[in-house]
């Protein structure tokens, strides 16, 4: 297994009395593709706000490519490496499709390219995106007129458009029909091919069996098993968790 | 079209309305066209922040008496041409701005657009108790009736509003088609999925309080040479600020042409309504745009026009390239 790409170490969030993360580890590796899944109100999307920077942790440290993000804000986490599309997708509605994908090209791509983005590198970019999700010809469109599937593929081409070493995906495939999920496990696999580490938060279980190689669960702010996702289904707690014991 | 040819077309334009002026050879269009042009500059000023980001800045009215009471302060120590006056009035405009942002931007929505209204009132209470200035009694500044080369007093001053509502227009078209003008627009859509993108959300907002207090300074810095007696009420005037939000709204907040058009409309309307009614009726002019277009058109009249292009099935009618280059 190749270096860890991200490493979470005793990480713990509260809110008020309600402890949401308590401390959680988490180490992944360079190309892995992690599932992280766990039951309404486990911590899963703090933790993915923590790691993003949109919240910030009170215990504990985060760690990209060896370099602490604590204190970081959310955008320079971006800058490094670390995009995120949300459980919710949250479109620029004020821009056409394809400027929702020049924002991260402008400002993180721009910034890691050390400045040498030119306009037809953006542009052609941008292309490439929409034909690789499947919006090749709704990049003039209002993201108002898309399809709920078609949103949650602008919310991955946005964070793929930021150029990511990890993708972290929260619910990408809620409220979507079997086939369009099938399309975004697809889609994520290709991504991680491209070399792209993905940690996917999903609830529909054939979606993460079939794209995980590794899963992780979280139950009440801790994190219960870790592990091949075989094996992990099987495991006592996890089943507690989801059935009641 | 790329900038520098906006500029000149601008340019051009503000040339062949003086000219106009010029031939109509009455002193009232000039008079009346100053006060339109002073709110083409202070609504496209107050758009960076208020339409490009999406924060209501209420305090407009405080920025223009910032420019004009710098301009009393600087007549009253050491005169300077009125140009000079302008660029000294933006610098300490925008760096007033910049320290309303600071202390301010962590606030959002009606809580940020009280802080504003606070500012102004905070200002004001400063400037009546400030006697170099004239405190409540007010300041007279006695201008020449004639100019060199170009003559009349006042042409000079519609002069000066006119290279002020080019050089305006122009930085706000230049911002609007740059990185910076994306990262302006995702602020004001989604400031969470802005931070995710990349984009520094703070560092823009500070950029942004700074350009639109620098502009609407501007706006402000050769009033008092306009009015001749400058009072508070008259600096922190009502109108200022309700005008500076009303024009932008009216016209469309999300392109440098609806403040324009907004200004142009509502500008002139009330000078109709000053010189056949009665000024007492501009406000209420205002008003009553203001809540029709919020009623029936809450996109202002470009997103009448886009809504129009887009019936006609051409695409949603949104940004277009963008220079990968800029702030």
């Amino acid at each position: 297994m190749s270096a860890a790409l991200l490493e979470v170490t005793n990480l713990s969030k509260r809110f008020g009395g309600f402890v949401a993360l308590d401390g959680v580890s988490l180490s992944v590796a360079k190309g892995q593709r992690v599932g992280l899944i766990g039951p309404n109100g486990s911590g899963k999307s703090t933790l993915v706000n923590c790691i993003c920077g949109t919240l910030h942790n009170e215990a504990g440290s985060v760690h990209f490519e060896g370099e602490a993000l604590d204190g970081m804000v959310a955008h320079e986490r971006t800058h490094r490496g670390v995009a995120r599309s949300f459980q919710l997708p949250r479109p620029f509605v004020t821009l056409t499709v394809a400027d929702n994908l020049r924002v991260p090209l402008l400002y993180t791509a721009h910034v890691r390219r050390g400045g040498h983005l030119t306009v037809a590198e953006a542009n052609d970019r941008c292309a490439e995106l929409l034909g690789l999700v499947g919006l090749a010809d709704k990049g003039q469109k209002s993201p108002k007129e898309l399809t709920q599937i078609e949103m949650r593929k602008l919310e991955l081409a946005r964070a793929m458009a930021a150029e990511p070493k990890l993708l972290i995906a929260d619910e990408a495939m809620a409220g979507l029909s079997q086939s369009e999920v099938n399309d975004i496990v697809a889609l994520l696999i290709n991504l991680n091919e491209r070399g792209i580490t993905i940690i996917l938060i999903e609830h529909i279980m054939r979606a993460v069996m079939s794209f995980s190689q590794r899963l992780v669960v979280l139950v009440s702010g801790k994190k219960i098993a870790d592990g091949d996702p075989q094996e992990v289904v099987q495991h006592p707690e996890v089943v507690g968790a989801y059935l009641g014991q | 079209m790329r900038s520098p040819v906006f500029f000149l077309v601008c340019a051009a334009v503000g040339i062949a309305v003086f000219i106009f002026g010029k031939v109509l050879n009455n002193d009232y269009f000039f008079f009346a066209g100053y006060t339109v042009l002073q709110y083409v500059v202070l609504a496209t000023g107050w758009n960076i922040l208020g339409g490009y980001t999406g924060y209501v800045n209420f305090g407009s009215a405080a920025f223009f008496a910032i420019g004009a009471y710098s301009s009393v302060v600087l007549h009253k120590t050491i005169p300077l041409p009125i140009p000079v006056l302008v660029l000294i009035a933006a610098v300490i405009s925008g760096v007033i701005g910049l320290g309303m942002g600071y202390l301010t931007l962590r606030l959002r929505g009606s809580f940020f657009a009280i802080a504003t209204l606070a500012l102004a009132v905070v200002l004001q209470t400063l400037v009546v108790n400030w006697d170099f200035v004239g405190g409540s009694r007010g300041a007279y500044i006695i201008r020449p009736n004639t100019v060199p080369i170009i003559g009349s007093y006042i042409e000079y001053l519609f002069l000066i509003m006119l290279a002020l509502a080019v050089i305006a227009l122009t930085v706000a078209r230049v911002i609007e088609r740059s990185r910076l003008g994306y990262g302006f627009a995702t602020i004001r859509d989604d400031e969470l999925a802005a931070e995710a993108c990349g984009v520094p959300t703070l560092r823009l907002k500070l950029i942004a309080t700074t350009l639109s207090g620098a502009l609407m300074g501007m706006a402000g810095a050769p009033f008092p040479y306009y009015i001749g007696y400058l009072q508070p009420s008259s600096a922190f005037g009502l109108e200022y600020a309700v005008n500076s939000i009303a024009m932008p709204m009216i016209g469309g907040t999300t392109s440098w042409a609806g403040p324009l058009i907004g200004a142009v409309l509502l500008g002139t309307l009330q000078q109709l309504a000053t010189v056949t009614i009665s000024s007492a009726v501009n406000l209420l002019i205002v008003g009553l745009l203001l809540t029709g277009f919020v009623i029936i058109a809450p996109s202002g009249i470009l997103g009448l026009v886009q809504k129009y292009w887009k019936g006609r099935d051409v695409g949603f009618v949104g940004r277009r390239r963008v220079s990968a280059g800029g702030s």
